[in-house]
């Protein structure tokens, strides 16, 4: 179960990682989908071995992979719209919520 | 009694799949390549899957994310940027505390995950999952968890209308 | 009613409070309301009397414990015993005479009604302290009757003269009272105990070696000449006289005075105890007799000869009273402590009576000098005739109060034939000055014709109270008939009773001295016969001496006055220069401190707490950048927050030390690579923006 478990957390840093450092917004986006993974991988990993009754971690997954699935499309949409605005979509240039 | 102690050649091979993808997702430059070695990356988390007996997920995640995000994520690339040949950074400057970051944060996790195994303090599932599970996920969707499938039915056309909205911007 | 008898002083305290609080505004009601109180008081005296005399003089005794202290119990008590009441009855009369001639007297004044309260809080003091059963308390009401007494001596305080008498008046009597209060510490030091009746016992079993015994008698009597203005502390007393008539009718002849003589009686076991200091106090009384009578024969204010009277009398008393300690201590039978009292009681009368007459001349000419009345009796009869009943009285005329108590005091002389002598050439010039005064205000012709046009007889509240104590003093006396087996000598008396006979010789060589003393006068001041220039002409010396009252005054002035003000200037340079200066020392030294604490809060404080806001100002507007709005820098700085808590959560439980030492040092760390991310990002981004505009 371990080795389950490991590569989910690898991935879920990967797109930690991705999710901090893309500069474009449709990288973020895109590393976002790495991470909720890891997080299916995680719930199926243990709805297996640890906690086998009911398939409760398997509908948490397919209820994640819906909501991910919604998130991207706003997520995606909101991209195009930056973009009108922006004519960009760096993520560096839209910070004017600082100081 | 669930056979945990080794895992079989196939998930080696799908776990280099996915972590080298995985990589290439975040690091590559070229966003549309990323787009692409993503759609690898997500076929191999749906083996993962199915090495997890959970068949009726990893079709789902072929069709959704495979299918769908993916392709909605190309089309937005080329929606809006004119970047996808440009060679420019495509990191910005976190990177390194970013990466440092993360590292210990998979060390620990992964020390952490190593030692509790070692020491046996999980609770381990005595019996096996069920042999028709996408039977039993139809059943329990609209016995058990209908409430939340019409939830996120409801997430899902809020989020639709959403988008549509967004994407149209005022002109109309 | 005896066991009630508190009420007598309570009374008049009660009238005070009422018209100095609530009255004071309604001149008729508060003067109504203070004789209301002291008429009540004169109903329960006679009660108390009549009580008294059922009990065939049995004292009666009530109080309680208030505190004790070290052993000493202070107590609130009323002794009720023959003396007492006839005191109770000498105040109460003369008291409500005194307030009812008041209304008329003081009429149209504007402090009418604090004349009443003062005249009520008088009177409380003074039946407290007659009522005392203590000598704690008989000192605290001492010490009020003082304090009244200044207050209504000087009650005209805008004069400048009856300011300064009632200065007089309170020191020297203090230095009076000093002496009580050490004589009454004496003995309460030796009997450990304030009660009468204790301290006489232990007395009696002789706690007190003879030379205390003497020392403490002689400085209680101290209290005594003070108040009693004997030799050589009579000085206040004449010039007492600036106050209002009524007071010195009151407080200056017939009560305040007499304390000192009530005090001497009241401890007289105490003098008993020592002959030396008995004889001390007859000594002090015969040289004040004759002393005062002297004065009085030349004076030409007629209140001060009347006070001079008055110092006088109490002198005969006060001699009276140490005869009889002397001849009990010597174990002589004695008539000292009966005469003594009794002349209290009927001088009382009939002083207060001379006092009130005169007041009642001096509203009617408005002037204190006899040479510038005369021939008043024609306007004022009834004020001459009362006044003149008085004279006689006090002259020792047959069969008026004065003669009987006068007789009883020169039997008391009987056995020292030099008290003898001199009480009589007393009494001869008590008889000599008085009529001369009678003489000199209403026969012959008016030497004043403006003067005399306008006097007039006084209002029926004046005359009705003199009229009473005219009929007291012809009558007071009889009470010690000496054909009275149950007379006064059975009621008022100390140890056992001593019945005299009548002594027909010094009846008559008192009587015959008293006649020719009024018939000198009349001869000097009525029939001119003798001239009083020629006389005063012949005599120089002796009445300029008399005439400067024995230059007491310039004597006190040049021994005590000036070298207590020249004590007292050195002293005030000495507090201008070593006190002041220390004073001012330290006001400077404070200044200074504070400016030095002042320097530091604004330095020192003001700038740690400006320091503190310069700080997170500085700190605030450096870390500001870390808001940087970046929503990618948030997440990092969330996974850099993450990982040091799961570190230090999954540590804490294994290397419970070191771990939290590096946690800290890597939060620390966290920070500042924040910081440094944002500068080399700011840094950056310029030349980013730059490239990718291209």
């Amino acid at each position: 179960m371990q080795y389950y478990l490991i590569l989910a957390a690898i991935l879920f840093a990967i797109g930690l990682f991705g999710v901090i450092t893309r500069r474009n917004t449709i990288g973020i986006l895109m590393s976002l989908e790495l991470m909720f993974n890891a997080a299916i991988i995680n719930f199926v990993t243990f709805n297996k071995y640890s906690l086998a009754e009911g398939l409760t971690g398997q509908m948490f997954g397919i209820f994640i992979i819906v909501i991910a699935a919604a998130e991207a499309t706003v997520g995606l949409a909101i991209v195009l719209l930056i973009y009108r605005n922006w004519r960009g979509i760096d993520s560096d240039n839209y910070s004017i919520m600082k100081w | 009694m669930v056979e945990q102690a080794s895992v079989g050649v196939p998930f080696w091979i799908l776990s280099v799949i996915v972590l080298v993808s995985g990589f290439m997702v975040v690091s590559l430059k070229n966003i549309f390549h990323c787009a692409l070695f993503l759609i690898f990356c997500l076929t191999g988390v749906a083996g993962i899957f199915v090495l997890l007996n959970a068949e009726f997920l990893a079709a789902a995640q072929v069709l959704i994310y495979v299918g769908a995000v993916c392709t909605l994520m190309i089309f937005a690339i080329m929606l809006t940027s004119n970047m996808t040949s440009k060679k420019i950074i495509q990191t910005n400057h976190n990177a390194m505390v970013a990466f440092f970051g993360c590292m210990i944060f998979t060390v620990s996790v992964v020390a952490m995950l190593w030692i509790t195994t070692r020491d046996g303090i999980w609770h381990m599932a005595t019996e096996l999952l069920p042999e028709n599970n996408v039977l039993v996920i139809g059943q329990l969707l609209m016995t058990k968890f209908v409430v939340p499938f019409e939830v996120v039915s409801i997430v899902l056309l809020a989020a639709m209308i959403g988008a549509i909205v967004l994407a149209r911007g005022e002109k109309a | 009613m005896t066991e009630h008898a508190y009420l007598i002083p309570l009374l008049p305290l009660f009238a005070f409070v009422m018209v100095v609080f609530f009255l004071r505004w309604k001149e008729p009601l508060a003067a109504g309301f203070s004789i209301a109180m002291i008429l009540c008081t004169w109903v329960m005296s006679i009660w108390v009397l009549i009580e008294t005399l059922a009990r065939h003089g049995e004292p009666y005794e009530f109080f309680f414990y208030i505190t004790s202290f070290a052993s000493l119990n202070f107590e609130i008590g009323i002794l009720v015993d023959p003396l007492t009441a006839m005191m109770l009855i000498v105040v109460t009369t003369v008291g409500s005479c005194v307030q009812i001639y008041s209304l008329g007297y003081m009429k149209g004044d504007p402090k009418f009604s604090r004349f009443f309260a003062y005249l009520s809080l008088f009177c409380f003091s003074m039946l407290g302290l007659v009522l005392a059963n203590n000598f704690f308390m008989i000192f605290i009401f001492w010490e009020l009757v003082g304090l009244t007494s200044y207050l209504l001596i000087g009650f005209w305080s805008e004069k400048k003269v009856a300011a300064d008498a009632g200065k007089k008046a309170f020191i020297t009597t203090r230095i009076g009272d000093l002496g009580f209060i050490v004589g009454l510490l004496l003995v309460a030091a030796y009997c450990g105990t304030f009660n009468y009746g204790e301290v006489f016992d232990k007395i009696g079993a002789g706690v007190m070696p003879l030379g205390v015994l003497t020392m403490a008698a002689i400085f209680l009597f101290c209290g005594a000449v003070g108040k009693s203005a004997q030799f050589p502390l009579h000085v206040w007393l004449p010039d007492a006289m600036e106050g209002p008539t009524p007071v010195s009718a009151l407080i200056h002849a017939a009560t305040m005075v007499a304390a000192g003589v009530y005090l001497v009686a009241r401890f007289m076991n105490v003098f008993i105890g020592s002959a030396d200091a008995s004889m001390v106090v007859a000594v002090i009384g015969i040289i004040t007799s004759v002393l005062a009578a002297s004065i009085a024969l030349v004076q030409n204010d007629i209140k001060r000869v009347l006070a001079y009277s008055t110092v006088s009398q109490l002198g005969y008393m006060i001699m009276a009273l140490g005869l009889y300690g002397y001849d009990t201590a010597q174990g002589h039978h004695s008539a000292g402590y009966v005469a003594g009292t009794l002349h209290l009681m009927t001088h009382a009368f009939f002083k207060g009576l001379l006092f009130l007459g005169a007041g009642s001349v001096i509203h009617a000419v408005h002037t204190n000098d006899i040479q510038e009345m005369g021939g008043l009796f024609r306007k004022m009869k009834a004020t001459s005739i009362t006044f003149m009943i008085a004279s006689l009285s006090i002259a020792g005329i047959f069969p008026l109060s004065g003669f009987w108590s006068k007789d009883e005091i020169v039997v008391a002389t009987s056995h020292h034939p030099i008290f003898m002598v001199l009480t009589l050439t007393v009494a001869f010039m008590t008889a000599f000055y008085m009529w001369r005064l009678c003489f000199l205000t209403f026969f012959g012709e008016p030497r004043d014709a403006e003067r005399y046009e306008h006097a007039h007889e006084s209002p029926k509240s004046m005359t009705g109270p003199l009229i009473v104590l005219g009929v007291l003093s012809v009558v007071a006396g009889w009470v010690a008939l000496p054909w009275l087996h149950h007379g006064f000598s059975s009621f008022v008396y100390h140890g056992e009773v001593h019945h005299a006979g009548p002594n027909y010789l010094l009846m008559l060589i008192s009587t015959v001295v008293a006649v020719s003393g009024i018939v000198l006068a009349w001869l000097v001041y009525h029939k001119k016969a003798i001239s009083a220039d020629a006389l005063a002409e012949k005599f120089r010396p002796i009445h300029t001496l008399l005439y400067n009252k024995y230059y007491f005054d310039e004597l006190y002035d040049l021994i005590l006055i000036r070298p207590i003000l020249a004590f007292g200037r050195f002293w005030w340079s000495f507090d201008a220069r070593v006190v002041d200066g220390m004073v001012n020392g330290t006001g400077r030294a404070t200044i200074l401190w504070s400016d030095l604490k002042e320097w530091f809060d604004v330095h020192i404080v003001d700038g740690a707490v400006n320091g503190c806001g310069w700080v997170v100002n500085q700190a605030a507007s450096k870390l500001k950048y870390l808001q940087t709005g970046a929503v990618q820098f948030y997440a990092l700085f969330m996974l850099l927050m993450i990982v040091a808590v799961a570190l230090f959560k999954f540590e804490m439980t294994r290397v419970a030390t070191t771990w939290p030492v590096l946690t800290a040092i890597f939060f620390s760390g966290v920070v500042l690579l924040g910081l440094l991310v944002r500068q080399t990002a700011n840094k950056k981004k310029t030349a980013d923006v730059l490239e990718s505009d291209k």
